[in-house]
C-alpha cells in the first residue's frame, strides 16, 4: 500500500510561499506586463492604447538611437569589467597577507560600493567640473570631461571603475582565503616562481569565483542608470546614453509607454543572454 | 624596504577610496565664495553654513528619515520572508528546491528598467504613487534572492541533525526553525540584514521613478534633484552627500566583517 | 514503554531500495539491536521509527496503533544521535529541559525532572555550561538526559558511542544497561560494532544490505550463527572458514561430513576454539606459520593452510615463531557448517 507523504512538498511550501508570492507578484507578473506592453501602442500624454503587434520592434531595429546606446552601453561593460577584474585582482593579491589594520583597509574599501551611487556620481561631477573641478586644477588642463562627446564616456567609466574595484578586490580577497595554503607550500618547493604559482595554482582555484563576479558585474555594467544619468544624463549627444538611460527617457520623459517597454525587453533580454552564456562557461569550467 | 613598499601601495589605496569625499568634505565646509576658485583647496575658513542650509531651507530631515523608514521596514520584511524560504530550501529540504532557488537567483538578475513601466502602471492603479510603501515592497522583493542566497547558505551550514533532534523532541517544523535554526543563524542574519540595509538606502531608479514628492522621496532622489534657482549649490550638494556618507562610514567600520559575510557567502567554497 | 512491529516494511530513496522487506517484532522493553556495516540500512531504520522518514510501503505499529503517517512529535519517542545534536546556543540545563519547554510542561516540574536525570548521570555541576564547554562523554550524557526527561515509549540511539574513545566507550556501556534496567524503556539500538551490540542487547538483529541475516540472543548468534555472513560477522577476531574439498583430504577429517557432500561444504572455528602448538595431538591442520599477536592473554597465530588464511591460538606452554609448521587442532563439536552456494549453516 503506497503512502504520499506530503511533508517534502506542502509544508515546505507554506514557509516558501510568502516569498514566492511576492517575487511572482512583483516581478514575473510585471515582465509578463512589459512583454504585453511592448506590443502596444501606449502613450500616455495622448491616453489611449492599443496592440500593434511587433510595429515597436520594428521601429527599434531601424531606430539610431538605439543602436547608439546599445554600442555605448557594450563599450561600458566591456572596458568596465575588464578594468575591475584586472586592478580588483591585483588589490586582492596585494592584500593577500595578515597584517595590522586589514580589517580597518577592508571596511576602507568597502565604503565606496556602500555609498549611495547617486552621492559618488554627484563627487565626480564636482571633481570633472570644467571651471571648477579639482582635476582640471590638479592637471593643469582646461577639459570639459563631461561635456566633450570624446571624454564623457571615459569619465563616466572611470568613476564606475573607481567605485567597483575596492569591491571586486574584496570578494576575491575573500576567495584567495579559501585556497588551501598546502597547494601554494607545495609549489614553492617544486622552485616556482610567484608569477607561476600565481598563473597554475590561484587563478585556477579562483575561476569559479572569478566567473561568478564576472557574471554580476556584467549584469550590473549593462543595467547601469543611476550613475550615469546623475554624471551627465546621457549627455553629451548622447554619447554617454546606454541602453537603460535610453529607456528611462522615452518612458518617462515623452512617456511613450509602449515603445519605452519594448527597449526595456530588449535590456532583459540582453541581460538573460549575457547570464546563459556564462552559465555554460561556468559549466564548462566544471564550476 | 619591502615594507615600507607595501605600505605605500596602501596609502595609495585609501587614498584611491577615500579621496572623492576628502573633496567633498572639503567643499562642503567652504564659504560660497571659495567653492567657485581653486585655490584654496582647503576652506579658509571652514564654514557650516551649507550642512544648516540643507536642513533649515530645505526638508533634508524629513526625506533622511523617509529613507531610514523604507530601509528599515525592507530589511525586517526581507529577513522575516527570507528566512523562512531558506528554511523551506535548506533544513526542509523541500523537492524541487534546485528549481526554486535558480528561479530566485534569476529574479537577481532582472534589469530594474525592466520592470519599471509595469510597476509604475500597477503603483499608480493602486493609489500607491508617492508613498513609502510602494518602495517598501518593490525593494523587498529584489532583496529577497540575495536573502534567500545567504541564508539559506548558512542554515546549510548549521548540522542537519540538529534539526532532527528538535523535531525528536517535539517541535512542529515551525517550532524548530524558531528555536533553533533562527538562534542559530543570527551571523547570516546580522550580515543579510546590513546588505539589504545598504542596497535600499542606495537604491535609485525605483525612487526616482514611484515618488513625486518629497513627502516619499528618498535620499539619493533628494541628493540628485537638489534644486538651485541660478546655479548648481555645489555646497548644499557637498554637504548632503557628507551628511549621507557618514552613517555608511560607520556602518562599515563597525560590521566590516558580517557585511563581507553576507556578500560573499554562497559564492566562496567553504 | 512499547512493541515495535514492522510489517513488511519497504524503503526506497528514490531509485535505490534500502530495506527491501523488514518484517519483525521489538517487544516491550526489550533492548534491541542492529548491528550491520555501514550502508546497510541501520540509521534508515531508526530513522522510520522516530518518523522522520516516510515508509514507501508497510506497516510500522508502535505500541499496537498503526504509526505511519505520524509526525514525530506525536510518536512519544526520543532519539540520541551519534553526534549528539545537542543545541549549542542552550546550557545543558536547557538541553535537557527542552523535551519538556516544547510541550509547554510547567517551570516546577521541569526543574524536577532536569535535576533527577542530572542527578542520574552525574551532571549536576554542569548544567549552566554551553555544549562546546564539555567533553565528549560529558556531551554523550546530555544527550541521554535530553532522551530520559521524557519517559518516552521508545529510545533510539544511532551509534551513540562511536565517538568516544575505547576506554570511555566501555565505561558508558555499562551507564546505558544500567539505565535500560533501571528504567526498562524499550530501546533501539543500532551500531557497527559487534561486540558492543553482544554486551549490550537483549536480541540482535544482524543486517546486510538492507536484509535480516539473523535475529537472536547474543548467545544464539555467536554459538549458532545462522549463516556465513553472521559467522565472520560476529566475534572477535573473525572466524576461519574452512573449504571442505580440502579438507576431505585428509583421512582424519572424514567422518566429520557425515551425510554431507564434502565438496558443497566449508567449516567455520573461530580462532578461540584452533589451539595451535608444534606437535599434533589430534586432527590438526599443517600451517605454515607468518605472524605471531601476543595481545594479552592471548597469543594469535596467523598462518597459511593450503593457500587458505587461517588463525588460532597458542596453547600455553607452547613456543613459535614465524616460519616454523605448526599444527593447528579442530575440535570438530566447534565447527560450524556452511553450504558453500548459499551460505546457509547446514546440520550434521
Amino acid at each position: 500500500m503506497k503512502q504520499r507523504h506530503p511533508r517534502q512538498f506542502l509544508e515546505p511550501l507554506c514557509f516558501l510561499s510568502p516569498a514566492l508570492v511576492v517575487l511572482a507578484a512583483v516581478t514575473l507578473y510585471p515582465i509578463l506586463y512589459v512583454l504585453w506592453l511592448s506590443l502596444q501602442r501606449w502613450s500616455l500624454i495622448a491616453g489611449g492604447h492599443g496592440f500593434i503587434g511587433l510595429q515597436n520592434y520594428v521601429r527599434l531595429a531601424h531606430d539610431g538611437r538605439f543602436w547608439n546606446a546599445l554600442s555605448n552601453t557594450v563599450y561600458f561593460t566591456g572596458v568596465s569589467v575588464a578594468l575591475e577584474l584586472v586592478l580588483g585582482l591585483a588589490i586582492a593579491v596585494l592584500l593577500h597577507r595578515a597584517f595590522p589594520g586589514k580589517g580597518l583597509m577592508r571596511a576602507v574599501l568597502l565604503i565606496p560600493w556602500a555609498v549611495p551611487t547617486v552621492v559618488s556620481a554627484k563627487m565626480w561631477g564636482w571633481m570633472y567640473n570644467a571651471d571648477y573641478g579639482i582635476f582640471n586644477y590638479l592637471l593643469g588642463t582646461q577639459v570639459n570631461w563631461l561635456g566633450s562627446p570624446a571624454w564623457a564616456l571615459h569619465a563616466a567609466i572611470l568613476m564606475d571603475v573607481w567605485k567597483t574595484v575596492p569591491f571586486v578586490a574584496i570578494l576575491l580577497m575573500a576567495g584567495l582565503a579559501g585556497v588551501p595554503p598546502e597547494l601554494y607550500q607545495a609549489a614553492r618547493v617544486d622552485g616556482a616562481s610567484p608569477w607561476m604559482i600565481f598563473r597554475r595554482v590561484t587563478l585556477p582555484q579562483l575561476r569559479p569565483l572569478i566567473l561568478v563576479v564576472l557574471i554580476f558585474r556584467t549584469i550590473d555594467a549593462f543595467r547601469v542608470f543611476d550613475a550615469i544619468y546623475v554624471l551627465t544624463g546621457g549627455g553629451p549627444a548622447n554619447t554617454t546614453e546606454t541602453l537603460s538611460i535610453y529607456a528611462y527617457k522615452i518612458l518617462f520623459q515623452t512617456l511613450q509607454f509602449g515603445y519605452g517597454s519594448t527597449l526595456a525587453v530588449v535590456v532583459f533580454f540582453c541581460v538573460g543572454l549575457i547570464t546563459l552564456a556564462y552559465l555554460r562557461a561556468m559549466r564548462k569550467a566544471g564550476a | 624596504m619591502k615594507r615600507l613598499w607595501f605600505h605605500f601601495q596602501l596609502v595609495v589605496l585609501a587614498f584611491w577610496c577615500l579621496g572623492p569625499f576628502l573633496w567633498q568634505s572639503a567643499t562642503s565646509l567652504k564659504p560660497a565664495t571659495q567653492l567657485t576658485r581653486l585655490p584654496p583647496i582647503l576652506p579658509q575658513p571652514p564654514t557650516p553654513e551649507h550642512y544648516l542650509t540643507i536642513f533649515r531651507d530645505y526638508p533634508f530631515l524629513h526625506i533622511i528619515i523617509n529613507s531610514i523608514v523604507v530601509a528599515a521596514a525592507t530589511t525586517l520584511l526581507a529577513l522575516a520572508i527570507g528566512a523562512l524560504a531558506a528554511f523551506a530550501l535548506g533544513p526542509l529540504a523541500m523537492k524541487g528546491r534546485a528549481l526554486v532557488l535558480t528561479f530566485v537567483l534569476s529574479v537577481s538578475m532582472f534589469p530594474p528598467i525592466a520592470t519599471v513601466s509595469p510597476l509604475y502602471l500597477i503603483i499608480q492603479n493602486l493609489g500607491l504613487r508617492d508613498t513609502v510603501a510602494a518602495l517598501i515592497l518593490t525593494y523587498t522583493t529584489f532583496s529577497l534572492p540575495l536573502a534567500i542566497w545567504v541564508l539559506t547558505h548558512f542554515f546549510r551550514n548549521l548540522p542537519t541533525e540538529l534539526y532532527l533532534a528538535a523535531r525528536v523532541d517535539g517541535c512542529t517544523a515551525f517550532q524548530a526553525f524558531r528555536r533553533v535554526l533562527l538562534p542559530l543563524s543570527a551571523p547570516g542574519l546580522v550580515a543579510t540584514g546590513l546588505v539589504v540595509f545598504i542596497f535600499s538606502w542606495n537604491e535609485f531608479l525605483y525612487a526616482l521613478t514611484f515618488t513625486a514628492t518629497v513627502s516619499s522621496r528618498t535620499v539619493p532622489v533628494a541628493i540628485a534633484l537638489f534644486p538651485g534657482l541660478h546655479e548648481v549649490p555645489w555646497g548644499e550638494i557637498a554637504a548632503a552627500s557628507i551628511v549621507v556618507t557618514l552613517p555608511i562610514v560607520v556602518l562599515a567600520f563597525a560590521f566590516q566583517r558580517r557585511i563581507i559575510e553576507g556578500l560573499t557567502a554562497g559564492s566562496v567554497k567553504g | 514503554m512499547a512493541a515495535i512491529q514492522f510489517e513488511h516494511v519497504v524503503k526506497r530513496f528514490g531509485e535505490t531500495m534500502v530495506l527491501p522487506d523488514l518484517d519483525l517484532t521489538i517487544a516491550d522493553r526489550e533492548f534491541f539491536t542492529f548491528v550491520g556495516p555501514s550502508g546497510c540500512g541501520k540509521s534508515t531504520i531508526l530513522n522510520l521509527i522516530a518518523g522522520l522518514e516516510p515508509l514507501s510501503s508497510g506497516n510500522l505499529r508502535l505500541d499496537g496503533g498503526r504509526v505511519n503517517a505520524l509526525s514525530p512529535r506525536d510518536r512519544d519517542v526520543a532519539m540520541v544521535f551519534q553526534n549528539y545534536a545537542l543545541y549549542p546556543h542552550l546550557t545543558v540545563y536547557e538541553n535537557i529541559a527542552f523535551p519538556l519547554r516544547v510541550r509547554k510542561v510547567d517551570r516546577e516540574s521541569i526543574a524536577a525532572g532536569v535535576q533527577e536525570v542530572a542527578k542520574l548521570l552525574g551532571l549536576d555541576a554542569f548544567l549552566h555550561r554551553k555544549p562546546r564547554e564539555l567533553s565528549g562523554g560529558q556531551r554523550q550524557r546530555v544527550a541521554l538526559g535530553r532522551a530520559l526527561i521524557r519517559k518516552p515509549k521508545a529510545f533510539l540511539m544511532d551509534e551513540p558511542l562511536s565517538n568516544l574513545d575505547a576506554r570511555l566507550r566501555i565505561e558508558m556501556r555499562a551507564e546505558l544497561k544500567r539505565i535500560h534496567a533501571e528504567y526498562r524503556i524499550t530501546t533501539v539500538y543500532v551500531t557497527h560494532d559487534q561486540e558492543e551490540a553482544m554486551a549490550l542487547s537483549d536480541r540482535i538483529a544482524i543486517l546486510y544490505q538492507g536484509q535480516i541475516q539473523q535475529v537472536g540472543t547474543p548467545g544464539e548468534i555467536y554459538h549458532r550463527p545462522g549463516n556465513r555472513f553472521v559467522a565472520r560477522f560476529v566475534g572477535s577476531p573473525p572466524m576461519d572458514m574452512l573449504d571442505g574439498s580440502l579438507l576431505k583430504e585428509m583421512p582424519a577429517f572424514g567422518p566429520l561430513f557425515g551425510k554431507l557432500p564434502p565438496d558443497e561444504v566449508e567449516f567455520g572455528a573461530r580462532p578461540s576454539d584452533v589451539m595451535v602448538n608444534t606437535r599434533q595431538e589430534g586432527p590438526a591442520l599443517e600451517v605454515q606459520v607468518q605472524t605471531i599477536e601476543p595481545v594479552g592473554r592471548d597469543t594469535w597465530v596467523d598462518g597459511v593452510w593450503k593457500g587458505i588464511p587461517v588463525k588460532g591460538c597458542l596453547a600455553s606452554g607452547a613456543k613459535i615463531s614465524a616460519g616454523d609448521k605448526a599444527f593447528f587442532h579442530v575440535l570438530f563439536d566447534r565447527l560450524h557448517p556452511f553450504e558453500k552456494s548459499s551460505g546457509q549453516r547446514l546440520s550434521l
